[in-house]
């Protein structure tokens, strides 16, 4: 922690974690996929669902979701630019169990392209986030540092070849996690690098064999 | 390995040694922990100061929140005391304060832009003493950015000791802390001493200590906004006592350790979960329903 730290962030209120943390976690669910979603389905759990109207909640993930950043002085507008940029989202309430964080979202995001992704995230405290969950897959990724993101096989020498390659690149890797469902099926990476990772490298790593998808997902703090 | 915790005391006793003033020390302190240069610093802590001045702008519109429950009060405020002696009881620079402070939390809960010093919550004391203090004793853009410096170096020593979030300590670790903090600067930007800066922040402490989050329905509204426009006062009131050398028996950090403990002791109904104190009351809790049910419906 630093002075910075303590005197800021800019913000538009009234909330760090149901407004400021509510536009991270639209900002890196469009991160995961990929691209503005022309179709959100957004559902709230706990304080999120009872409050959301008070704190904005709403509006922050969907400037979130249109990438916009958490000082935005559009942030209260959001809906009309939603609107006019022609992206359709419905809000609901949704019990995800007394053992989710009261702040959670569940996002169900579809893009131009009919490609479309489930994610699950919650505003831990501050203004900081973490997604917890993508398309029923556990994952942690907090939005702290620009971050890789694949699925791939959980096969040996995936990483090893993934971390070379960045190495290679010039990307140093700051933290990294592993999930998979079953031995030698799916598996999943989060990598936070302390630098952005150019599409050059990205492409490099969406070539290699195991690799099923890869994503770049860029810092939202 | 033995992990120090920061201390206001051991930093003001090194200035003292080296014969610096607080903000002078401080300054050097965090250039060497950011690691940039003074320039850079100030730069940083201007860039928030006129986020707070334009705030403070907004909020003196009279905006209302999204909920409708606040809104209005800081202009109402201005407006009255300009035509009522009887409206007058603080005197201006106290009133200007509490206007200010009010100003930037009735702009938070309108969805305006603030500057989260320490937290969204408590976001109105810092620019309500400061810019009280600024317009009445004419002070520069550049004494303003250093006592922000010292107002964000207390706010580093409480993080490390306590906290700053009302969810963690209740409202003394919030509007509290933000009003030691302005309390600590506001004695340097008035020619205090480093001993004095950290005397006033430990008089807040003793005098907000226990002061719990009580948030009604959950929204940074009742009482958070009034709660600015007092501790604003709070920080004035200790500075002032601070600048007249009377002296803290508790000093800075024992205070801040003793709001620690406080907070770790209050129920979790008392920390920001509307479960307690003004958010329990029947007139709370009535607004609540019906707000609640009002979004039901939709």
């Amino acid at each position: 922690m630093n002075i910075i730290d303590v005197i800021g962030p800019v913000m538009i209120g009234p909330s760090s974690s149901h407004t400021a943390g509510a536009v991270r976690l639209g900002l890196l669910a469009a991160g995961i996929l990929g691209s503005r979603p022309v179709q959100a389905q957004i559902h709230l759990h706990g304080s999120f669902a009872e409050t959301y109207r008070g704190h904005g909640t709403d509006m922050a993930l969907l400037a979130g979701l249109m990438g916009w950043k958490p000082d935005d002085a559009r942030i209260p507008e959001a809906e009309k630019y939603a609107a006019e940029c022609g992206m359709q989202y419905e809000f609901h309430k949704i019990d995800l169990g007394n053992l989710t964080h009261p702040n959670t979202v569940l996002f169900r995001l579809t893009d131009a392209a009919g490609d479309s992704c489930e994610i699950i995230g919650s505003s831990v405290g501050g203004g900081q986030v973490k997604v917890t969950a993508i398309d029923g897959f556990p994952v942690e990724l907090t939005g702290r540092l620009p971050a890789i993101l694949t699925l791939h096989e959980d096969r040996r020498g995936v990483i090893a070849l993934v971390s070379s390659t960045l190495a290679n690149g010039g990307v140093n890797i700051a933290t990294m996690r592993l999930f998979r469902n079953d031995r030698g099926g799916t598996a999943s990476m989060v990598i936070e690098c302390d630098q952005d990772v150019p599409p050059s490298i990205i492409n490099l790593i969406g070539a290699l064999e195991q690799i099923r998808s890869v994503r770049f997902i860029a810092g939202v703090l | 390995m033995k992990n120090d915790k920061l201390s206001l005391n051991r930093w003001i006793a090194e200035a003292e040694e080296k014969g610096q003033s607080l903000q002078e020390f401080l300054m050097e302190y965090n250039m060497r922990q950011l690691e940039c240069d003074r320039g850079q610093l100030l730069d940083k802590m201007k860039e928030m100061l006129r986020v707070m001045r334009q705030s403070i702008d907004f909020g003196l519109t009279g905006v209302r929140s999204r909920s409708g429950l606040t809104g209005g009060d800081a202009k109402k405020l201005q407006q009255a005391a300009n035509q009522s002696e009887a409206c007058d009881l603080l005197g201006a620079k106290a009133r200007d304060a509490v206007i200010f402070s009010m100003a930037v939390s009735e702009c938070n809960a309108a969805m305006g832009r603030i500057a989260a010093a320490p937290t969204a919550g408590a976001s109105g004391v810092l620019p309500g003493v400061f810019f009280s203090l600024q317009k009445h004793y004419n002070l520069s853009e550049e004494t303003l950015a250093e006592g922000l410096v010292v107002a964000g170096s207390i706010g580093l020593v409480i993080a490390d000791r306590a906290s700053l979030a009302g969810a963690t300590g209740g409202c003394q670790a919030e509007c509290g802390s933000a009003a030691a903090m302005a309390a600590g600067a506001a004695v340097t930007m008035l020619g205090g001493t480093p001993s004095q800066a950290g005397t006033a922040a430990a008089i807040v402490f003793k005098n907000i200590l226990g002061l719990v989050c009580d948030p009604v329905a959950g929204l940074v509204e009742v009482p958070c906004i009034k709660r600015n426009g007092s501790c604003a006062l709070q920080a004035l009131a200790a500075a002032e006592l601070a600048l007249c050398g009377i002296g803290s028996f508790i000093p800075a950090d024992e205070a801040i350790d003793a709001m620690k403990s406080v907070g770790d002791a209050l129920p979790c109904a008392l920390r920001e979960t509307a479960g307690g104190g003004m958010a329990a009351t029947p007139t709370a809790l009535a607004w609540a329903r019906q707000y609640f049910s009002q979004d039901k419906d939709k």
